[in-house]
């Protein structure tokens, strides 16, 4: 069994070729090792935050992540509303919530695409991001922005969501219910799904403790946290939801707390727009400066929890601002989860945290070369990965998902 | 376990080492200790009190080098920031990422933002910043210039 | 109009290049493909290979990291080819550039053929900047900057000419 180092060159959207890198030392097919490496993400916004005022810094903050572009701008104004003790307008926290679900929704439906992908289902990818489209129209019709919506402001949001918007939200919700159920089906009904999945990347709740691990990677494993029952925000407070976890840590389990997370996250939507139709008042409290003091703001992300710390002398510019991202804590749980796998699983494992890697500043590896060692890159191990799903196609006659019978009835 | 419990709890094991605590609100409780408790205090917020590690973090002051560590007690919607204070002449801690793997990553990034010395961390090398960067040049200082950055 | 333009000019290889990018100028080029847009239709595939491509999408600020690399990969890739920036990022290096992690607009080692700014740009935005840089090699009055003499990379670059003013 010779020594081979492949180094995937392009991180999870091995799509695009970008200068991160996992590191995967490999003995046959066995992962034996995992480097990580960061850095060429890093644009040094921590520093650049302390010659922003504070409004400027939400926009920065929302560039941090192009996925999660509403949950570090939410997270950063509640840090500077603690520091400030800055009151919020009721109506601004549930426009919130209802924002910051919709943002859920789409990034989980992102992630379910390109998890598809992975296994070599371009399927799932092609319909996964089609049904996101529609996110995203109704992100735009309430904000005027697909991403990057502005929507977040000290003391409140910066526009209202109308009344007359709010008939087109609720059909958005109606029109996610049959994909999110068929998606839900197929993935704890499909038995080759099951086959790349099940018993794959399993991360141990004790681990998952240790690392500190966040979000749907932590939930998957069995730890029950999620910021927005154990550190209300926005209006969760004042909303009825569940935390959805499962027990086995694996790569599976990770899957299917995304998606019924989505269900959840439809349901608070709704609770929301029922509320936004009664409670009236101003959407933004109009602080005019933020009073000496720190205050640390959380908001979970889809990811996880995001953490902001802000340090204000009552100038209009923060001394410190500190942001954590939860793939932070997320990715080194990787070391546990690639090794002594397969290399052929190191695509769908690395995946499943689900690593905004833009957010910790990308995973990239360093290599050591030994000589006559091989190197891959990203492509081949996304090949390895589709090779075992035709190769279990072949042995077991299972032929995956398929699109269903009357794919274009709801349209 | 309410927060009067765990104030109580968490002063009587820092004992001496608890320098000024100031409860914010009901959510957020900031405490101060001296550098060399910090590896005590993060085993008592680990193990004793059951926190979560969340995050680092390192300010630099006139006084000189902040560091927080911000804890999460998940079950009481409650965070707890313990700080400690290093000179700039000597800008040294004690590692808690032996006993407490999430710090791991925070404490390389403080080392090369700000210059702090993490003693006995077990993998201490760049994480965000090239490996080329300048030593003893750390970004998130006062004192930083722009004129020390690398050109590649 | 030579052979190898025209090769530009019809079912594009597209090669995409992130260097420190927020990724949303990515997801949008990935939604370009997706079924609401659906550029594959045309014959627009992303490639996984920079010798394979036709068109290089770059996006992201290029910070002291990425820049290395970015240079790096930009010497393999086979001529004639186009070089599109998109976002605001790889343009002017919007917010980030007063960074001390940024290093020096892509253009100043890159030539550029055409920029789609944007913050992001909408999947259209990016559409009809790929349908203005055909049309413009088409009419020949675009040239890849590619083929022009001498490239941005002969050059040697002096670093205080990078344009940026210190902030100290």
């Amino acid at each position: 069994m010779s020594k081979r180092t492949i180094v995937p060159i392009g991180p999870y959207h091995a799509l695009q070729e970008e200068p991160e890198f996992f590191k995967l030392h490999v003995e046959g097919e066995t992962v034996v090792h995992l480097d990580i490496e960061l850095g060429y993400n890093h644009r040094g916004i921590e520093k650049l935050s302390e010659s922003k005022d504070f409004e400027e810094t939400i926009f920065l903050v929302e560039r941090i992540c192009g996925i999660c572009s509403t949950s570090h701008p939410l997270a950063c104004v509640q840090a500077v509303e603690d520091a400030g003790n800055i009151h919020v307008p009721e109506r601004a926290l549930f426009i919130r919530s209802a924002v910051g679900e919709l943002e859920r929704i789409h990034s989980h439906l992102l992630w379910l695409g390109l998890a598809g992908h992975f296994i070599g289902f371009n399927t799932i990818w092609m319909w996964a991001w089609r049904f996101r489209e529609e996110v995203l129209n109704i992100l735009e019709l309430i904000s005027g922005n697909r991403n990057h919506y502005g929507m977040m402001k000290p003391g409140g949001v910066r526009r209202d969501i109308n009344k007359t918007d709010i008939p087109a939200v609720r059909g958005l919700l109606e029109k996610l219910q049959d994909p999110l159920k068929l998606f839900r089906d197929t993935v704890i009904e499909d038995p080759l799904i099951h086959a790349r999945t099940k018993g794959i990347g399993i991360l141990s709740r004790e681990m998952a403790v240790a690392y500190g691990a966040l979000g749907p990677t932590a939930r998957a494993s069995g730890v029950a946290i999620d910021a927005r029952r154990d550190h209300p925000n926005a209006a969760y407070e004042m909303l009825d939801f569940d935390v959805v976890t499962c027990e086995n840590g694996d790569v599976f389990d990770k899957t299917v707390v995304r998606i019924l997370e989505m269900f959840e996250s439809i349901r608070i939507i709704e609770q929301c727009l029922t509320k936004l139709e009664t409670v009236k008042g101003p959407v933004d409290s109009n602080p005019k400066c933020v009073a000496p003091g720190e205050g640390v703001g959380v908001y979970e992300a889809p990811r996880g929890e995001v953490f902001h710390y802000i340090r204000s002398d009552g100038s209009n510019r923060p001394v410190r601002h500190k942001v954590r991202a939860p793939s932070f804590m997320n990715v080194p749980t990787n070391r546990e989860t690639v090794l002594g796998g397969t290399v052929a699983d190191a695509t769908i494992i690395l995946a499943a945290v689900d690593p905004c890697y833009c957010c910790t500043e990308r995973m990239a590896v360093a290599i050591d070369s030994h000589g006559g060692d091989e190197l891959w890159g990203a492509r081949d191990l996304i090949r390895l990965s589709c090779e075992k799903t035709d190769r279990l196609m072949k042995e077991t006659g299972w032929r995956g998902p398929q699109p269903p019978e009357n794919i274009f009835a709801n349209r | 376990m309410g927060i009067e419990n765990i104030i109580t709890k968490i002063s009587e094991g820092l004992g001496d080492s608890l320098l000024s605590l100031k409860q914010k609100s009901d959510k957020r409780v900031y405490i101060d200790i001296p550098p060399q408790a910090v590896r005590e205090t993060s085993r008592l917020m680990l193990e004793t009190m059951a926190a979560r590690f969340q995050i680092a973090t390192g300010v630099d002051t006139r006084e000189g080098i902040e560091v927080m560590y911000h804890w999460a007690l998940d079950a009481d919607d409650l965070i707890v920031t313990i700080r400690t204070m290093v000179s700039h002449e000597k800008p040294e801690l004690d590692s808690i990422a032996l006993f407490c793997v999430a710090a791991e990553w925070i404490e390389r990034e403080m080392w090369e933002l700000l210059g702090i010395h993490f003693r006995d961390h077990p993998d201490m090398r760049h994480l965000l910043l090239s490996d080329d960067w300048p030593e003893g040049k750390y970004p998130l200082r006062h004192d930083y210039q722009r004129s020390d950055e690398v050109t590649p | 109009m030579n052979w190898a333009i025209n090769a530009l000019t019809r079912s594009l290889n597209v090669f995409h290049l992130g260097g420190s990018a927020c990724n949303n100028c990515d997801i949008e080029i990935l939604d370009a493909l997706t079924p609401r847009y659906d550029l594959e239709r045309f014959g627009i595939t992303l490639v996984g290979s920079i010798r394979h491509a036709d068109v290089l999408l770059m996006s992201g600020i290029f910070n002291k990291k990425s820049a290395i690399r970015a240079q790096e990969l930009i010497e393999q890739a086979v001529k004639p080819y186009v070089v599109v920036a998109i976002g605001g990022c790889p343009c002017t290096g919007l917010m980030f550039r007063d960074s001390y992690n940024w290093d020096r607009p892509v253009g100043e080692y890159i030539h550029i053929d055409a920029f789609i700014p944007g913050c992001p740009p909408k999947p259209e935005a990016i559409i009809s900047g790929i349908v203005t840089v055909i049309e413009g090699l088409r009419s020949g009055a675009l040239v890849p900057g590619c083929l022009q003499d001498p490239t941005p990379a002969d050059v040697e670059l002096v670093p205080e000419a990078s344009g940026v003013g210190s902030i100290d």
